[in-house]
């Protein structure tokens, strides 16, 4: 049997598993070893009885107070522990992956692989590279490989373990102190509307909006008709019509929507590695000329103030 | 409380990167360079601390071939210092410079780190984290805001689906995000005057660093690109495809 992979998992501000993390075992999977997934925190009952339910083969739970608050400081030193066992370690490129993967990989003097869309071999991965302007295939010479995955470029992996799921609690020597207080969390919020990441479709606004006030009124609309999340370009971001978070491109959100409407979004590069992987691209602008339109497989000129009310008003009323 | 900016010289950001026709890597035969756009935010929020009466003193630091000194030049006409230049051959991985950079923060006795979160080149977004590792100091990434109190700080950091508040205590490193502020540009007196200004230059292996490439780019190509798409010339054109052909709209 080849040594087991590690996927360490996050987990929502409810405590439950994100989503994101099936996406990462679809990438585990295409290492063909056993899976072990880590769970770090504290109280984490009912997400255990979840964890148990994945296909993979081992749940190991590293539960303590000091856990309660996800740092980077604290989580490499929990995956630390256990790295050695690893030929693998995968996470998602989120915030917090970014955060602490880098720190285990340096105290391990291992070099880590950032962000990947493919798997060629066990030590062969693809990245983007230059806002998604190209891809790299990078082979890792190190004997252990820590590599973040870019979740919308991995099919999730579904279902659940034919055999039983074992469980091994961690007891550290030394549970880490905790050397940053979080003080304050602001979850943008979601008007009810899914997450960016996750969503099946995303309506995203651009320059063309014209303010914020605009934005929410004609987008926000549409994006319920259609059940979908809201997005935005950088540009709209830079001049405060939507929230950073929104942000979708290299700089912001990667997504992979079945639907992407990019209404008033020239389609800037670093926007356009953001949306790649999205099955259908409707472009609404009124330059014919915007490079959006080379990427969309249905675009239409002309006003948005005109067809994104129209398009909202026949969804709701076929 | 003296702050270190590591500053990397980069593609501009507005040229479309093309790889090299045999595939070999990136082709950047004389194509403009600039500054990384996260170590320009990062070299500002340095220089309001320091503006603000909250540090003594901004060294930018750049690792890498003679070119990189342009960089350096850039960073003190836009306010640094000094600026050092770590001499070191080749394409530098990312944990390469955190090592460098552990070393330049020792020498220096520098509090604070503040650099851009990621390079907009190679993407990787790893050096802070991996120097703040290193030096065993706390760190806060996706910078949106910082605040500082003597030796305690306050930063609002970028996540997934907001933001969070962190109190932290220098030493520390910070990485920066595109909200943080917006850099100020170089003026012509001060860029003809960084030209004269000293660049104090170090080698990797003074710093007691040995450099082996531990990761190997086997090719460099355009991804995958999308079918070209059709032009509808209504609403009901695009809902009817949408529904009938796409399968995208129930």
């Amino acid at each position: 049997m080849s040594t087991p992979v590690l996927v360490v998992a996050e987990l929502t501000s409810d405590g439950l598993l994100k989503p994101a993390l099936r996406s990462v075992l679809g990438a585990a999977a295409a290492l063909n070893a056993e899976i072990h997934v880590l769970l770090i925190g504290h109280q984490l009952e009912t997400v255990i009885d979840e964890a148990l339910r994945l296909p993979i083969t081992r749940l190991l739970v590293a539960d303590h107070p000091s856990l309660a608050v996800p740092l980077a400081e604290t989580t490499t030193t929990v995956v630390r522990a256990i790295s050695q066992r690893y030929s693998h370690i995968l996470t998602a490129a989120s915030a917090q992956g970014k955060g602490w993967l880098p720190r285990l990989a340096a105290l391990e003097d291992v070099a880590m692989i950032s962000d990947i869309v493919a798997i060629e071999s066990p030590d062969t991965f693809v990245r983007p590279i230059y806002a998604g302007s190209l891809w790299a295939t990078v082979r890792c010479l190190e004997p252990r490989k820590f590599v973040s995955v870019r979740v919308t470029a991995f099919s999730p992996l579904n279902g659940a373990s034919s055999e039983p799921v074992s469980r091994e609690n961690l007891s550290l020597d030394d549970w880490p102190a905790v050397p940053v207080i979080r003080s304050a969390v602001h979850e943008h919020p979601d008007e009810g509307r899914p997450a960016l990441e996750n969503a099946r479709t995303v309506v995203s606004g651009g320059r063309g909006l014209g303010s914020a006030e605009q934005f929410e009124a004609l987008l926000g609309p549409l994006a319920d008709a259609l059940h979908g999340a809201l997005g935005a370009s950088r540009a709209a971001v830079d001049l405060g019509y939507a929230p950073n978070d929104l942000q979708v491109g290299q700089t912001g959100k990667v997504v992979a929507p079945d639907l992407y409407i990019a209404v008033g979004i020239s389609g800037a590069i670093q926007h356009l590695a953001g949306i790649q992987a999205a099955k259908v691209i409707v472009a609404i602008n009124k330059d014919p000329d915007a490079p959006i339109f080379g990427v969309a497989d249905y675009g239409l000129v002309g006003d948005l103030h005109e067809i994104v009310p129209q398009l909202t008003a026949s969804l709701k009323n076929p | 409380m003296k702050i270190l900016v590591p500053v990397k010289r980069v593609l501009d950001y507005a040229i479309k990167a093309r790889a090299k026709s045999d595939g070999s890597g990136v082709d950047l035969a004389g194509l403009k360079m600039s500054l990384n756009p996260f170590d320009e935010i990062a070299l500002e929020a340095a220089l309001r601390l320091k503006e603000a009466g909250l540090a003594s003193e901004v060294i930018c630091v750049s690792c890498g071939e003679t070119p990189v000194q342009e960089g350096l030049r850039t960073a003190l006409a836009l306010g640094a210092d000094r600026a050092l230049w770590v001499e070191a051959p080749g394409e530098l991985e990312p944990l390469t410079v955190a090592k460098l950079l552990r070393a330049v923060v020792v020498q220096e006795q520098v509090d604070l780190v503040i650099c851009g979160k990621q390079a907009i080149d190679d993407d990787a977004g790893q050096t802070g984290q991996m120097l703040a590792a290193l030096l065993d100091w706390s760190q806060a990434t996706q910078a949106a805001a910082i605040h500082c109190e003597g030796s305690r700080l306050e930063v609002v950091r970028e996540t997934d689906g907001g933001t969070e508040t962190l109190q932290l205590n220098t030493p520390a490193v910070i990485t920066t995000d595109l909200r943080l502020n917006e850099p100020r540009y170089a003026t012509l007196p001060n860029i003809m005057k960084a030209r004269k200004k000293p660049i104090d230059q170090l080698t990797a292996g003074a710093l007691g660093v040995t450099i082996t490439a531990r990761l190997q780019t086997l090719r460099v190509a355009e991804p995958p690109v999308r079918a070209p798409g059709i032009r509808v010339n209504s609403v009901e054109q695009l809902l009817d495809l949408l529904k009938n052909q796409a399968k995208v709209v129930s």
